[in-house]
């Protein structure tokens, strides 16, 4: 009778979960379609058109400003935390192991930990006004997206890099060692080939990550409408544009469409995330 | 001998980078308790925020956090709990069980955003919960329990299988004992990921935008009935927490001290997520040896 009803509380648990998947992907797909189904707006319209201006007369849903936006921020957090998580994962394994676990690693399990809003804010209150001062322009803008995320993503990509490398079989090394290979020859030529996949992984969980944050974004990006002309000036990601615009608009609106199309487009980059983070593991594992 | 030149070289770029991170840790640390220490009195953190005038506080914001936080622990421990339960001890290795398994990928994958927008369509206008700590905390746990169910799974795999199969020796169910003997060795871990969970909870703002909501109405600290529009303890009402309000007060903050309220803001959540990472793993050795008898 006990394992009966344990068991009935289990399943009902992942019941629960299952339910709760197929009802956002389910609600969010109901809503994000209707544009195309019922507003009369093209799906090529949507992803290559450059103006987006849902209250003109004949109003205009061209989001390629805001997925550029999206795109270009998360691609150049993950340019820029790329290899400094590679460089940390390296120091905390291979250079000095003992100083990387009771200093590096608490300080980046640290980083994780602060809520974005705090990165958005001091985003807003250093990096903004430093870039404002030392380039053309405004500070606000792709590059200054680009480096709060790069921050909030530096303990995903380090972790998972730390991880494969800490599960490196042993006489790989060890091997390269002997031949008289010196520590860079064995970390370029052995350790990095052999962990590619796993950096790949981290990589690709980063960018996945920075692709939807919401909130820090926002704050520093500028929020204006267009494709811009260099990385100082004002853009728009698909985030921010959801997260300013859903409150001011009336459920069921064309406009307010839109904006559900936008995030079935991040739902679908999440799944296509999952995917590739799903091959790379498999890669991992050979 | 170019082999150890560059070798040298390639050490100093990784010693320096690593020293770089610290430093951006170390000045992220500073910058916010420099500049948020100084704002935070316990007239700050207890009296209400003032619109367009200097000296407001973030008194029901921080109220509201922690009751958030509370409510939706009281949803996702169960759920993440029997979900957990189920991954570690009745999933076997088939179809069914890789299904759930990506089902917990891609929930703890969703972009906050995305569960903060599904909240608004299906808790707050379907079910009309509104904008309400309730919706808050629903939206919250589909947030939390994949990482929730990850840390029971873990820590009910790192049991020694011996105790497990004592249990099933004496004769006893299998549910009791997952219950009775695996889950109070677990517990240390789980206790700990929990709280490592809620302080990510605290944190949280774009999934509460649209479910919690960004105002609060006047509470009466003085109204204990949870039932009262004015309570702070009634579910039912709208409430904007720290996070959510460091951020409007970032993008449309109208008081002259506006920046100020948000540095001292910022300050206060992230000591609060200190606390709950040192709380932590404290508490989860403080169990441990509670519970196993270990010196």
């Amino acid at each position: 009778m006990e394992e009966l009803r344990g068991k009935a509380y289990v399943y009902a648990c992942i019941l629960v979960l299952i339910v709760t998947i197929f009802s956002i992907v389910y609600f969010i797909a109901v809503r994000g379609l209707s544009p195309f189904l019922s507003d009369g707006v093209g799906i090529g319209e949507m992803l290559f058109g450059k103006t987006w201006a849902p209250d003109a007369d004949v109003p205009l849903y061209g989001a390629l400003p805001f997925l550029f936006g999206s795109f270009s921020t998360s691609l150049l957090a993950a340019l820029i935390a790329a290899p400094l998580g590679f460089c940390a994962s390296i120091f905390m394994t291979e250079i000095m192991p003992k100083l990387g676990k009771t200093v590096l690693q608490p300080a980046i399990e640290l980083l994780a930990g602060i809520p974005s809003v705090v990165y958005g804010f001091v985003g807003l209150s250093v990096i903004v006004p430093f870039l404002r001062d030392t380039f053309p322009g405004q500070g606000i803008g792709i590059l200054a997206g680009g480096i709060v995320l790069s921050i909030m993503i530096l303990p995903t990509v380090t972790t998972i890099s730390t991880d494969a490398l800490r599960s490196l079989p042993s006489g790989l090394k060890e091997g390269s060692y002997a031949l008289g290979a010196t520590r860079w020859q064995t970390i370029s030529r052995i350790v990095l080939p052999t962990m590619l996949p796993s950096l790949l992984t981290g990589i690709v969980l980063g960018i996945a990550r920075a692709f939807g944050e919401a909130l820090a974004v926002q704050m520093v990006i500028g929020n204006a409408p267009h494709i811009p002309g260099s990385l100082f000036e004002s853009a728009s990601t698909l985030t921010s544009i959801i997260t300013l615009s859903m409150g001011n608009t009336t459920l069921g609106s064309p406009h307010n469409n839109a904006l559900w199309s936008l995030a079935l487009f991040l739902l679908i980059m999440t799944f296509v995330f999952v995917f590739i983070v799903r091959l790379l593991e498999r890669r991992a594992v050979r | 001998m170019r082999a150890k030149t560059v070798d040298r070289i390639a050490t100093g770029v990784i010693v320096v980078i690593a020293a770089l991170i610290l430093a951006v840790l170390a000045g992220l640390l500073a910058f916010l308790l420099i500049r948020g220490l100084g704002h935070i009195s316990f007239d700050f953190l207890t009296s209400p925020p003032q619109t367009i005038k200097a000296g407001g506080g973030i008194g029901p914001q921080l109220f509201n956090s922690l009751f958030l936080l509370v409510l939706t622990m009281i949803i996702t421990i169960p759920l993440g709990l029997g979900a957990g339960i189920y991954m570690s001890e009745y999933a076997k290795e088939n179809r069914f069980t890789s299904f759930i398994r990506l089902v917990v990928e891609v929930l703890s994958s969703f972009p906050s955003i995305v569960i903060g927008l599904f909240g608004l369509l299906v808790i707050v206008n379907t079910f009309n919960l509104g904008f309400s700590l309730l919706s808050g905390a629903l939206a919250l746990t589909v947030f939390n329990l994949p990482m929730m169910v990850r840390i029971t799974e873990q820590s009910l795999r790192s049991v020694p299988k011996e105790q497990k199969e004592a249990g099933l020796a004496l004769g006893i169910s299998r549910w009791k004992t997952i219950t009775s003997i695996m889950l109070p060795v677990a517990l240390p871990a789980i206790v700990t990921g929990t709280i490592l969970t809620a302080g990510r909870v605290f944190g949280e703002a774009a999934a509460l935008l649209f479910t919690a909501g960004m105002s609060s109405p006047r509470l009466d600290f003085t109204d204990w009935n949870p039932f009262s529009p004015t309570s702070p303890l009634n579910p039912m009402r709208p409430a904007e927490t720290l996070a959510v309000h460091i951020w409007k007060i970032n993008s449309e903050g109208l008081a002259p001290d506006a920046s100020e309220i948000a540095a001292g803001a910022s300050a206060v959540l992230v000591i609060t997520v200190l606390l709950f990472n040192l709380g932590a793993r404290w508490f989860g050795r403080f169990l441990y040896r509670k519970l196993t008898a270990s010196k």
